[in-house]
């Protein structure tokens, strides 16, 4: 393959057909300020210097990349290496993004933080950072996610964050965007809008992908210390994709290297109940970004559904869509009662209990580990912890919580 | 020159300022619509905007998205507000008919087939909410080989560096959007607005109208004396909700009695021009 991938997107954001700016007027200014900052900091040593402080002293990386040894065992296969993103602080890998986000707002000089949250993990990461910089924090979130992420909804308001139940559409991620975007155009003066996938109009997609990049530059070199070679095969769960564009990109250029993004199959993608736009969408324009979109024949973004909230968003990253169309990332689908069982079997096996939204990865990982020969390797990303999701697990294994 | 570009010359040439009312199609209900264009340009409206509802439209305040639900429980497609489209036009050749929303509906359809269906059934302009200038693969042109007209905004946010762009790509008219915020939303300062159409008006050429906010007569007279067109949608929207189980007549009756609201105060401002 001869795509250099380090030249994308263009500077209009373009992943070949995809990306791009599609935003209402009144936030292209706020969004070419945003731009030009991002432009002059990301090559910038203070800037940088600042940042791996922060991920080093206040994140806790690098984090480790751990051999899972006896679910690798139970598998028969190849051995799986666990990414261990939810060892960050907050628990997840939210945070690479929402830490280098807020340096960006500061240097702004912007006093107001929002953001858009699904699971609750990047709502967390945000209004922590928030707090630590002694910024206001408003999160939007989805009404039904409300309820079934109440942890992490106490978690942010803990933090000091306000957290905004969205009533209107679907009451899911995609909603909270909406409304978050609604913020942004009222108060683009004062506000910066931290997303938290690699997805919304360019910059985003780009400027979320490299704070999240750090993720496979660890991951290459510890497997490489470990193992003396790359791995065989990437796995990483796909909502918007930020876990997932975080730890392949460092890899795309390695030829050798399988890609597998694993999207949510929800009730199973023939019923039509999931959030596998990749799998079964089709390309269309929602959110700032032209992408791979679950829609109905007149354009409309129809409901999403999926165990994980954080997967249970009809839109991808646009750089996913790019991969998927050049052929350099297989993308696959798990559906809720998989990536249930993965869950099971990683806390059964290892100790480790992996969010819902991981678990379609572990669950992928489970499928794939077996074809592959005991000489090779599989690196999965461990994107977060499950603690957030015990009221979830409790409602379907009957317990008391 | 275009149906819009004809009626705003002529509006212009007698000193008058454009009634330009928003409805979203297909709200409360399908066969609702055409009837209430009637009912609209009865009222005084120079041209009509139609919006096409969108299942996120992430521009729109609270009252907007309501009406866009309304529709969209009746599945309202593109497709369909064509056709109201069509049919309004049987029994009104005059009134222009621009279309307001967002690119994905669009997208589906094609852009091709979009323009061509559109313009035969006697549209003549398109605002696409989330497609600015700068990202076209073919948008525009497809409109502009049409002859539709590609309305753009201009927010307060705009920077000089844009203006251009719109001024190049956009004809018909240009969208002020007075104030930042979603549609509907409420603190219009009429002084604002007054700088910003000052810092406008040299770098267009095209006739100016304002909307967002424009909740009654005062807003509208104030408006009126700034812009070529006054742009009114929530306010008339929220009387369709506000009505939305009644009978059309009802509907028609609070529509009509917001519309002459609007229609006095921008003829008011329109005498006073005249007499300076």
């Amino acid at each position: 393959m001869t795509v250099d991938f380090a030249k994308f997107p263009d500077e209009h954001g373009h992943f070949g057909p995809y990306g791009g700016i599609f935003a209402p007027e009144t936030l292209m200014a706020a969004l070419e300020q945003l731009n030009q900052e991002y432009q002059s900091l990301k090559n910038d040593p203070a800037f940088l210097n600042e940042l791996n402080d922060d991920l080093r002293d206040y994140v806790g990386r690098p984090t480790p990349l751990y051999y899972a040894k006896r679910w690798s065992e139970s598998l028969g296969g190849a051995k799986i290496y666990l990414k261990r993103e939810d060892l960050n602080h907050t628990g997840a890998h939210k945070v690479n993004n929402t830490i280098g986000q807020a340096l960006l707002a500061k240097r702004l000089g912007k006093t107001r933080i929002i953001a858009e949250t699904g699971a609750g993990q990047h709502g967390v990461a945000s209004a922590t950072v928030a707090a630590r910089l002694g910024l206001e924090c408003v999160v939007y979130m989805g009404a039904d996610d409300v309820v079934r992420q109440a942890p992490n909804v106490a978690r942010m308001k803990m933090l000091g964050a306000t957290v905004v139940a969205v009533e209107s559409g679907t009451r899911t991620l995609k909603d909270a965007l909406n409304e978050a975007m609604r913020d942004w155009v009222t108060n683009v003066d004062n506000t910066f809008y931290i997303i938290g996938t690699a997805a919304g109009p360019h910059p985003y997609p780009a400027m979320v992908r490299d704070f999240q990049a750090i993720i496979g530059r660890e991951a290459r070199e510890q497997i490489l210390e470990k193992e003396g070679k790359l791995p065989d095969a990437l796995v990483a769960c796909v909502g918007g994709g930020s876990n997932a564009i975080g730890l392949f990109h460092e890899f795309l250029p390695d030829e050798g290297v399988a890609i597998y993004g694993v999207e949510a199959a929800g009730h199973g993608i023939e019923t039509g109940e999931h959030a596998a736009p990749l799998c079964a969408g089709k390309p269309g324009v929602l959110h700032g970004n032209r992408t791979y979109l679950m829609q109905d024949e007149h354009g409309q973004i129809v409901g999403t559904h999926s165990i994980s909230a954080g997967l249970d968003y009809p839109g991808v990253g646009p750089e996913h869509a790019w991969l998927k169309d050049i052929g350099r990332a297989n993308y696959v689908a798990i559906n809720d009662e998989e990536a249930l069982q993965g869950f099971r079997d990683l806390t059964k096996y290892e100790g480790i209990i992996p969010a819902l939204e991981s678990s379609h990865a572990i669950a992928y990982a489970t499928k794939l580990a077996p074809t592959m020969s005991a000489d090779q390797i599989i690196i999965v990303n461990l994107s977060g912890r499950g603690d957030k999701d015990m009221n979830t697990i409790a409602q379907i294994e009957g317990f008391e919580f | 020159m275009s149906r819009i570009q004809k009626t705003l010359s002529a509006l212009k040439a007698q000193g008058k300022t454009a009634l330009v009312p928003y409805v979203t199609a297909g709200d409360p209900r399908p066969n609702a619509t055409v009837a209430l264009m009637h009912k609209l340009v009865e009222k005084g409206a120079d041209m009509i905007e139609l919006g096409v509802p969108f299942s996120d439209p992430m521009a729109d305040g609270p009252v907007i998205q309501k009406a866009v639900e309304r529709a969209l429980e009746h599945n309202v497609s593109l497709d369909d507000v064509l056709e109201y489209v069509r049919a309004f036009r049987e029994k009104d050749n005059e009134t222009p008919i621009i279309l307001m929303g967002y690119l994905n509906p669009i997208e589906a359809e094609g852009y091709e087939a979009f323009a061509s269906a559109a313009s035969s059934v006697g549209v003549d302009g398109v605002l696409t909410v989330d497609m600015p200038p700068e990202e076209s693969m073919g948008y525009f042109e497809a409109l502009n080989q049409v002859g539709l007209d590609r309305i753009f905004l201009v927010s307060p946010t705009t920077p000089e560096s844009r203006l251009a762009a719109v001024n190049q790509k956009g004809s018909g008219f240009v969208y002020y959007v007075s104030l930042k915020g979603v549609t509907g939303s409420n603190e219009l300062d009429a002084a604002d607005v007054a700088r910003q159409i000052e810092r406008l008006q040299d770098k267009m050429d095209m006739p100016m109208g304002i909307g967002f906010g424009i909740r009654n007569g005062e807003n509208a007279y104030q408006m009126a004396q700034l812009g070529d067109a006054v742009i009114v949608g929530s306010a008339l929207v929220s009387l369709i909700e506000a009505n939305a189980h009644c009978d059309l007549y009802e509907i028609e009756l609070a529509l009509g009695e917001k519309m002459t609201e609007f229609r006095a105060a921008i003829d008011r401002a329109d005498a006073l021009n005249v007499q300076e």
